[in-house]
C-alpha cells in the first residue's frame, strides 16, 4: 500500500550531533545474586534521523538491554550512547524529552484508564490539560481505540494494549521512537496492520529503532538491520547487504521418486552453483544464480526416467545469512 | 488502526505530523504528576481513606463513648493516662490519633502503589520515561503521599473531636497555628519519605511483614494513647521509644492542639522532624533511583 522509501546507504559513521542514535563500545553487565550477566558486550550503532533501524536477535540477545540504555532506564556499565546528541548517562532528561518508547511488556499506568494514560503523558510533556485531551482523542481515533476510552489497561487485549502504548509513545511527537518487540504475541492480521502504521510513521519522517525476533519483520520494515546475539553485533547493514555479505544462496530442494539421477552431479560445473548435496532420493542445490535450475533438475530426472515428487526454492534471506554468519540455526 | 491503514479515504494527520508545541519544564511535569495523583485519589477516595479512618474512629467510639457510658474498668484505667493532664482521655487521644493516621496514611499511600509499580510489569517505566530525573520522581512520590497523609489527618480530626459521650469531650486549644501547620506538613513528608525508603529497601515479601512487625509496634508505642511525659514511670521505655519517629509527630501535635497536656519541648520534636524529613528524603531518593534504574 505504501511505497517503501529508497534504501539509504550510510556506510560511513554518522557523527554524534547529526545521528539520531549513536553508541560506542556500549557494555552492560547486570550484577545480581546469581552472579554477573554480560548482557551487552560492546555494541556500536549509528542511526540517522528519519531512518527505520532494526535490532534483530534471538531471546536473551541483549535487545531490551540496549533499548533500556538508550532510553536512560538501564545504566551502561561502560561505553557511550547518545540520542539526538545527548549522552544518555549524563543528560537523561534531555534524552527523555526527545524519545518515545514502547516497552516489551505492558507498562501502562494501571491506575488510569486508556484515555487518561494518553492525557497525562501529554501533560507530563508540557501540554496543557486541554491540548493533552485533544491529542489523546486524536491518537485514540487514529489507532481505532475510541471504544476502549474508559478501558482499564489490564482489561485490554494484547493488541489493544500495544496500540495504546504506541499512542502513549507518540503523544509528545518524539524525535526517536523505540519499539521493543512491538508485534510479539499479536495475531498475523494485527501484526500486518501495525506494520502499516509503522511504515506510515516513518514516511512522515519518524526515526524508528525496532527490535524483533522475526526475520521477516526486519526484512519487511527496516532499512538497516543489526543482527545481535550474546550482546554483540554479528553483522549490520541493509537487509540486502547482509544477505550479500553472508554469501547467502538460493537453495533448491528436489525429491525424486527414485534414486537421484547421476546427471545431477554435472550441475557442480554449472556457473553460479556453489554446492550440490545428494541424500538418497533428494538433492539440494545451493546457487548464487538460480534461474532455470529447477527446470534443469526436472529435465535431468525425466531423461533418466525418474519423476519429481516434490520441489522447493528458498530465496536468500536473513535466516540463511544468520546461519552463514553464526553457523547456528536462528532460534526465535 | 484501520484509520491509519486507509489514509487515502481519511485526511487524518499522520501520527508524526502536527507541530510539536511541547515544552516540558520541571515544574510543569511535576505538577502534571501531582494532578495524576489527585485524579487517582479522587477515583479511589473512599477506599483510600476508609482504611485509615476506621481504626481511630472505632477507637474513640469505644474509649470516649462506650467505656465512659458503661463506666467499666477500662475507663478507670484510661483515665490514669490522662491524670494530671487536666483533661479527659479523649484530649490525649486527639493529637495521637491524628498523628498516627498521618503516619499510616503516608506509609500506605507510598508503599502500596510502589509494590505494583516496581514489581508487577514494572509500570514505573511509565513515570520514569517522563522528562524528569528519577530522584525528582522520588521527591514527587513523597510529596504526593504527603498530601494524601495530610488529607487523612484532617479527615480523622473531626471524627476524634466529635465522637464522645457527654462530658468526655476533648479540650482542644490551638495556641500556635504555625507549630500546627509545620508539624502537620513535616510529619506528613517525613512519614512518606520513610515509606518510600522502606518500600524501596525491602523486597515485596518483606513489606507484608513490615506492616505487622514495624508499623503496629510503632503505633502502639508511638505515644498515641498517652503523652510521652507520662512514660516517666517507665524510664527505659520512655528512652527506647525515642527511636520511633511517630513519637515526634504526636508530641508536636500535642504541643499545638492540647498545650495544657505535658508534651515534649519544641526544639526536640521540630529538630527531629526537620532532620528526619531531610535525611529520609535523601535516603529514599537514592534507594528509589537504585530500584528504578537497572
Ligand atoms: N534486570 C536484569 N537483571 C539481570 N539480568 C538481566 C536483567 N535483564 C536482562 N538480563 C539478562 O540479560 C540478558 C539480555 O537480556 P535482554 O532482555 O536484553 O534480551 P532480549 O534480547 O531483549 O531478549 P528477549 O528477546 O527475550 O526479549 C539475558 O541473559 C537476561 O537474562
Ligand atoms: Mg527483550
Amino acid at each position: 500500500m505504501l511505497d517503501r522509501p529508497p534504501i539509504k546507504r550510510m556506510d560511513e559513521p554518522i557523527d554524534e550531533i547529526r545521528a539520531a542514535v549513536r553508541t560506542v563500545d556500549l557494555h552492560k553487565t547486570y550484577k545480581g545474586p546469581g552472579g554477573e550477566v554480560p548482557a551487552v558486550q560492546g555494541i556500536d550503532l549509528s542511526i540517522a534521523h528519519g531512518e527505520f533501524y532494526g535490532l534483530l536477535g534471538p531471546n536473551g540477545a541483549g535487545k531490551s538491554t540496549t533499548i533500556g540504555m538508550l532510553t536512560s532506564l538501564v545504566v551502561p556499565t561502560s561505553g557511550r550512547a547518545t540520542v539526538c546528541g545527548f549522552d544518555v548517562a549524563k543528560h537523561p532528561v534531555d534524552v527523555k524529552r526527545r524519545i518515545g518508547m514502547v516497552s516489551q511488556g505492558n507498562t501502562l499506568d494501571n491506575e488510569l484508564n486508556a484515555f487518561e494514560n494518553l492525557e497525562f503523558r501529554g501533560r507530563y510533556f508540557g501540554l496543557s490539560a486541554r491540548d493533552a485531551r485533544r491529542r489523546a482523542g486524536e491518537l485514540m481515533e487514529m489507532f481505532n481505540l475510541t471504544d476502549r476510552r474508559e478501558g482499564k489497561p489490564f482489561e485490554m487485549s494484547g493488541g489493544q494494549a500495544k496500540r495504546l502504548m504506541i499512542c502513549r509513545a507518540l503523544v509528545h511527537h518524539p524525535e526517536v521512537l523505540f519499539l521493543d518487540e512491538p508485534t510479539a504475541g499479536l495475531d498475523p492480521q494485527t501484526r500486518v496492520n501495525l506494520w502499516d502504521v509503522l511504515r506510515e510513521l516513518q514516511s512522515g519522517g519518524q526515526t524508528i529503532l525496532l527490535t524483533t525476533h522475526y526475520m521477516e519483520e526486519a526484512e519487511a520494515l527496516c532499512e538497516r538491520v543489526a543482527v545481535i546475539d550474546h550482546g554483540k553485533v554479528l553483522a549490520s547493514g541493509t537487509v540486502d547487504d547482509l544477505k550479500a555479505s553472508a554469501g547467502a544462496d538460493t537453495v533448491i530442494t528436489v525429491s525424486y521418486d527414485g534414486p537421484v539421477p547421476d546427471g545431477v552431479a554435472k550441475l557442480r560445473d554449472r556457473g553460479g552453483v556453489t554446492k550440490v548435496e545428494v541424500t538418497g532420493t533428494q538433492v539440494r542445490v545451493f546457487a548464487q544464480a538460480a534461474d532455470g535450475l529447477l527446470g534443469e533438475l526436472v529435465a535431468i530426472g525425466s531423461s533418466a526416467g525418474t519423476g519429481v515428487t516434490d520441489a522447493s526454492q528458498l530465496r536468500p534471506s536473513l535466516e540463511s545469512a544468520f546461519l552463514t554468519l553464526t553457523g547456528r540455526e536462528y532460534r526465535e | 488502526m484501520t484509520a491509519v491503514s486507509t489514509p487515502a479515504s481519511s485526511p487524518a494527520p499522520s501520527p508524526a505530523s502536527a507541530a510539536p508545541a511541547v515544552r516540558p519544564t520541571l515544574p510543569r511535569t511535576f505538577l502534571a504528576m501531582m494532578a495524576r495523583e489527585m485524579r487517582v485519589m479522587r477515583k479511589n477516595f473512599v477506599a483510600t481513606f476508609a482504611r485509615v479512618l476506621a481504626q481511630p474512629v472505632l477507637f474513640v467510639f469505644v474509649f470516649s463513648y462506650v467505656l465512659p457510658k458503661i463506666g467499666g474498668a477500662g475507663a478507670g484505667t484510661m483515665s490514669a493516662a490522662s491524670r494530671g493532664s487536666g483533661g479527659t482521655f479523649s484530649t490525649v487521644l486527639v493529637p495521637g490519633l491524628v498523628g498516627s493516621a498521618i503516619v499510616m496514611q503516608a506509609m500506605m499511600a507510598v508503599i502500596f502503589p510502589l509494590m505494583m509499580e516496581l514489581n508487577w510489569q514494572r509500570s514505573i517505566t511509565d513515570r520514569a520515561l517522563a522528562p524528569l530525573s528519577v530522584p525528582m520522581l522520588a521527591v514527587q512520590k513523597i510529596t504526593a503521599a504527603g498530601v494524601q497523609a495530610l488529607i487523612g489527618g484532617l479527615l480523622v480530626f473531626p471524627c476524634v473531636l466529635f465522637v464522645h459521650a457527654s462530658g468526655q469531650g476533648p479540650k482542644i486549644h490551638v495556641s500556635n497555628w504555625a507549630t500546627l501547620v509545620v508539624v502537620l506538613v513535616l510529619g506528613s513528608l517525613m512519614s512518606s519519605a520513610a515509606g518510600l525508603w522502606l518500600g524501596t529497601l525491602l523486597d515485596p515479601q518483606k513489606v507484608q511483614m513490615m506492616f505487622a512487625l514495624v508499623l503496629l509496634p510503632m503505633s502502639m508505642l508511638g505515644c498515641v494513647y498517652y503523652p510521652w511525659a507520662a512514660m516517666g514511670h517507665i524510664r527505659w521505655l520512655q528512652i527506647l521509644v525515642l527511636v520511633n519517629p511517630m513519637v515526634y509527630v504526636n508530641e508536636g501535635l500535642r504541643a499545638a492542639l492540647t498545650p495544657q497536656v505535658g508534651h515534649m519541648s519544641a526544639w526536640a520534636y521540630l529538630s527531629v522532624l526537620v532532620v528526619g524529613t531531610v535525611l529520609l528524603t535523601w535516603g529514599a531518593m537514592r534507594t528509589f533511583t537504585r530500584r528504578v534504574l537497572q
